[in-house]
């Protein structure tokens, strides 16, 4: 089996517009949850709705007129990102290597905002004559096909969905492909554009949204927050990058997904348990040697109690934990790719981010939570948790290069 | 002939419980209904829809939510205040 490196990274988050500048922000506490205006959802905002928009993103400064018509939100943050990851990695594609090269982007929504505007135009305002660039606009696999279309590469690329865990089993199927020796190179992360008036509505309709920021494993948590953007990597052969003397951020170790089996919302202790521990046992690592758990930590009542009994069921001797979404917000399917940011940064020894927002221990969240101020202790291999609503999880098992 | 804020009500939950009304009585919390976390969000919608009122809930911290649900009886009295506001 083939060992599986990250030489690439890229970003367009709330926080900031590439890896670098999400990575001082992570650790600086900084948050990106804001008051929502009209200008962030396209209707006005409901009294006290938060949110982490990515603001000020002007398409037409990244993409040609002619293209724009062809991309969704989604489309544009995926491609942003993909652009910046395979400028770090150094790759250049001829036909050989563009021909073992593919993508894989995981996507909640895909593009919903485009499904929004047709929905407001031809129900709202009678316009029954809809674009005729909607259906490629629309799809789920868009911004997989554009990012294959821009960079030329041939190798198997789609779309996958699996709601908030959508990045991790995006990143954890194209490590199982290069691994197995089927390719050499895969982009893979995850993107999502779901911050509109009807997007917060549906959120807020589950009544799990806060309205006062999110605080993972806080006492006083009151929900999470929508945010939106996105995050690709990319995926090489250890021995081809090697090679090529390329950049080797970290190497993926293993990887392990499942299915609760349960319930359509309510997250089990016990499914976030066996894919934990099934990403160590893929990875070849015991438990005692993982220094740092990127939480799934969404602010929320259910998630964080129960995620934090499955850490201390796996982790009976304690781990470094943290959850970056009271930075970042809820960036649905692109969650996992931009948190896996803050396990880079951990492996790199810039320290572990704080968990942003984080006020007062709950006796619920009994774990090792880091808060406050990054902690900067040595990590040598790291997880990082996605567990999806419809009981879908994925977990990655990273190592330092 | 109007229906009273009670009889709407229980016509509701036991839609949403998929009980016959007359198993229903004001006395019944929604767990007592066999109502789980979705029924009830779902609940609460049926009862902002049909009585054009907005209740405060958020599923993160339910015993805070200002709007008491430990009974029918209770929501009723609730839906009523609501309305009463509203007029």
């Amino acid at each position: 089996m083939r060992r599986v490196v990250l030489t690439g990274a890229g970003t367009i988050n709330p926080l900031a517009r590439d890896v670098e500048g999400t990575i001082q922000a992570l650790l600086s506490g900084r948050t990106a949850i804001t008051t929502l205006a009209a200008a962030d959802i396209g209707a006005d905002a409901p009294p006290g709705a938060t949110g982490a928009p990515v603001r000020d993103f002007r398409p037409e400064d990244h993409f040609p007129a002619r293209q724009l018509p062809l991309m969704d939100r989604v489309s544009q943050f995926a491609l942003v990102a993909a652009r910046q990851a395979i400028a770090q990695s150094g790759l250049v594609f001829d036909a050989d290597l563009s021909a073992r090269t593919g993508v894989i982007i995981g996507s909640a929504g895909g593009g919903h905002m485009t499904g929004d505007a047709v929905a407001r135009a031809y129900y709202g305002a009678g316009q029954t004559r809809v674009h005729p660039l909607t259906v490629p606009r629309l799809m789920m696999n868009a911004p997989a096909s554009l990012i294959s279309m821009e960079f030329g590469l041939t190798g198997p690329s789609f779309a996958i969905s699996s709601a908030c865990a959508s990045s991790n089993h995006a990143i954890g199927l194209a490590f199982q492909m290069i691994r197995s020796g089927a390719q050499g190179v895969m982009l893979a992360g995850g993107a999502d554009a779901m911050l509109s008036a009807v997007g917060l509505a549906a959120w807020a309709g589950l009544r799990v949204l806060s309205q006062d920021g999110c605080r993972p494993f806080s006492a006083d948590r009151t929900g999470l927050v929508m945010g939106e953007g996105a995050a690709v990597f990319v995926l090489e052969d250890r021995e081809q990058a090697m090679a090529r003397g390329a950049p080797i951020l970290a190497e993926i170790a293993g990887c392990a997904m499942g299915a609760d089996a349960a319930d359509i919302v309510q997250p089990s202790p016990e499914g976030a348990m066996r894919v934990m521990r099934a990403a160590l046992a893929d990875a070849g690592l015991a438990a005692g040697v993982v220094d740092y758990v990127n939480a799934h930590g969404t602010g929320t009542r259910a998630n964080d109690r129960t995620e934090s009994a499955a850490l201390r069921a796996v982790f009976p001797k304690g781990v470094a934990v943290s959850s970056t979404k009271g930075a970042h917000g809820h960036l649905m399917g692109a969650s996992g790719a931009v948190e896996l940011l803050a396990c880079l940064a951990a492996l790199e020894g810039r320290g572990i981010a704080p968990t942003t927002g984080w006020r007062v221990p709950d006796a619920e969240c009994a774990i090792d939570l880091v808060a406050g101020a990054p902690r900067l202790s040595p990590v040598g291999a790291c997880l990082s948790n996605a567990f999806a609503f419809g009981g879908l999880n994925a977990v990655l098992a990273l190592t330092s290069a | 002939m109007s229906e009273t804020v009670e009889e709407r009500l229980i016509a509701i939950i036991a839609r949403q419980a998929m009980l016959d009304p007359s198993q229903v009585t004001l006395d019944m919390s929604p767990t007592d209904l066999g109502l789980d976390s979705l029924g009830l969000v779902e609940t609460i919608f049926a009862i902002e829809e049909a009585f054009d009122i907005s209740v405060p809930f958020n599923a993160n911290m339910p015993e805070q939510s200002g709007f008491d649900l430990s009974s029918l009886g209770a929501i009723a009295a609730n839906v009523r205040n609501q309305i009463a506001a509203k007029a």
